[in-house]
């Protein structure tokens, strides 16, 4: 538990050390870059349509993403309902 | 008692209740025989194996038999509840690691002493041209393998469903060290050795060897404890 | 009555005595959560604008785009895994509970960011490489990682009781995999890109990039404080149980 709340809080510490670092980052001159060169146009015509790869990707990254949430909210509320359950069976006088 | 003497005396007990059925040894060698006879019919084509075949079946052969091996010795272990006797035994937990481990991978390089040769004849392999290399990457490959499937093949030994859990926990674990095992044996399978790679894979094994110990090591104690 | 989670058949008892069955609910953890969310959904609103103003990749064209996405789950992934790892070694070395509960989560999330991950990277791939998959060291650890966590969870299941130290030594294995994982592109070589990329990433690609990286890595928070708080209530459920049989 411990150890979760550090990086929790390591992060937030970091999201607001890194905003002003970002807008650092995109002011610094451009340097001949070794990995990949961007270009402002798609490069000429493309036999294989890029377009549906990358809203696919897009698209299942969200949708993940919001399955999973949902997925969780769920189990959430299974256990709440259980919870309550529960509560009623001792405020009865439950005790079997 | 020294840690190595517990150690010695843990796998001494395995060796000696082994030596009197030999259950474990006959079956995991049979079954890896089987292996061979189904691998045999996917992969030779022609009356000839396909190329870096014969290192595959090689390791997957390994593997598969010693899975057998550990669930075995380990049901054996949980039968008569002696495995609860040893940890309740005053002994550092790492030492009956040790003494496990010693005697997984002795039963598995005696399966490996029969299940390599057949596989030279089987497949026509000339495995040992550089016989130290050979012989240094099926004893890391072992090694890493046995090290991680004792510990899992203990934990699991209360577990219920441990015979379908095992190959499922054990085989995305140590599939470095199968994956290592195999290039190695096949960059020594070319028709010109290539022993500049089957070092570097043997240093990798090795490698994985010490990451692999040392996590067994550190987590058996812990995890054994009731 | 419908019980969905599988421990409640067979309650962890004996071992532990019950926790916060006398405590009143605490929504301690909760509190941080709609500023998280907040956040979070903020930066995944701004991303695609950030990514549709970042220019093209020379050869590659659009389809790099999938790399601020590709790169950013896997980042978190990463993060998620060690997370994991550290949680199952408090666990086993500490015994503390709340430890397995942060383990199991962060085992999840590892599964869930690995599949977009491993989705994303083969559609990228299609079109830079011309297949879908290649089995070179990288695709190939990282499914492996993949599988150890799926493995976690699959032990969480259907483990039974007694699993969680068992399912421990699997998140410290799989954990132990993340920088081979990290390191094998620059061990092989392999297809895909090196981690050379991202240092040398090009001014106007390396804002946006970042904040991806950042929007995933607060997603990682933001579902890991669910799904812990998830467990606990699962534990007290369980107490809850126990308090009542007696």
């Amino acid at each position: 538990m411990k150890c979760f709340r550090f990086v929790r809080a390591f992060l937030v510490a970091a999201m607001m050390l890194g905003a002003p670092a970002l807008s650092l980052a995109q002011q610094q001159p451009p340097k001949a870059p070794e990995g990949f060169v961007p270009v402002d146009q798609v490069p000429g015509q493309e036999e294989l349509p890029a377009k549906p790869l990358v809203a696919a990707a897009y698209g299942v990254a969200w949708l993940a993403v919001l399955i999973y949430v949902f997925s969780i909210w769920k189990r959430l509320n299974a256990v709440e309902r259980e919870m309550a359950d529960i509560a009623r069976r001792i405020e009865a006088g439950g005790r079997r | 008692m020294t840690f190595l003497a517990t150690a010695a005396r843990v796998a001494r007990k395995d060796l000696l209740v082994e030596s009197r059925s030999r259950e474990v040894v006959y079956t995991s060698l049979l079954f890896a025989i089987s292996c061979m006879l189904v691998f045999a019919f996917g992969l030779v084509k022609e009356g000839r194996v396909v190329t870096d075949a014969t290192a595959a079946i090689l390791w997957i052969t390994i593997a598969f038999a010693g899975t057998l091996a550990l669930g075995r010795i380990f049901d054996r272990e949980r039968q008569n509840e002696t495995l609860r006797a040893l940890l309740l035994a005053p002994a550092s937990r790492a030492a009956i690691y040790v003494g496990k481990l010693v005697g997984v991978l002795t039963l598995l390089l005696l399966v490996e002493a029969i299940v390599v040769p057949l596989v030279m004849v089987m497949f026509g392999a000339t495995l040992f041209r550089h016989p130290a290399f050979m012989l240094g990457i099926l004893l890391a490959g072992s090694l890493g393998y046995a090290a991680v499937g004792t510990l899992f093949a203990a934990m699991l030994a209360r577990s219920r469903s441990r015979a379908a859990l095992l190959p499922v926990l054990l085989y995305p674990i140590t599939v470095p060290v199968i994956i290592g095992g195999v290039r190695g044996t096949a960059a020594l399978l070319q028709p010109e050795a290539d022993l500049v790679v089957a070092r570097a894979w043997l240093t990798m094994l090795v490698a994985f060897d010490a990451v692999f110990i040392t996590l067994c090591l550190w987590t058996f104690e812990p995890a054994m404890t009731e | 009555m419908s019980i969905p989670n599988a421990k409640l058949q067979t309650p962890r008892s004996g071992s532990r005595k019950p926790e916060t069955a006398s405590r009143r609910p605490e929504v301690g953890s909760l509190s941080l959560f709609p500023l998280l969310l907040l956040i979070a959904m903020g930066m995944f609103a701004y991303a695609p604008f950030m990514i549709l103003n970042a220019p093209y990749e020379a050869t590659m064209g659009l389809v790099q785009k999938i790399f601020y996405f590709h790169v950013g789950a896997a980042i978190a992934m990463f993060v998620a895994a060690f997370t994991c790892g550290i949680a199952s070694a408090i666990f086993l070395f500490g015994r503390r509970p709340g430890a397995d509960r942060v383990a199991f989560a962060a085992a999840e999330i590892t599964v869930m960011l690995g599949l977009i991950v491993l989705i994303s990277g083969p559609l990228w791939a299609r079109k830079a490489w011309g297949v879908w998959w290649q089995w070179d060291a990288r695709l190939t650890s990282t499914l492996v990682m993949w599988l150890v966590f799926q493995s976690y969870l699959l032990l969480r299941r259907f483990g039974g009781p007694g699993s969680e130290k068992l399912s421990a030594a699997v998140g410290l294995f799989g954990s132990a995999l993340v920088p081979f994982v990290y390191w094998s592109v620059n061990l092989w070589r392999t297809v895909h890109p090196t981690t050379n990329v991202v240092p040398t990433l090009a001014p106007s690609m390396r804002g946006p990039f970042l904040w991806c990286v950042l929007a995933f890595l607060f997603l990682f928070v933001l579902l890991m404080t669910l799904r812990v708080e998830l467990e606990k209530r699962r534990t007290r459920l369980d107490d809850l149980y126990l308090a009542l049989e007696d």
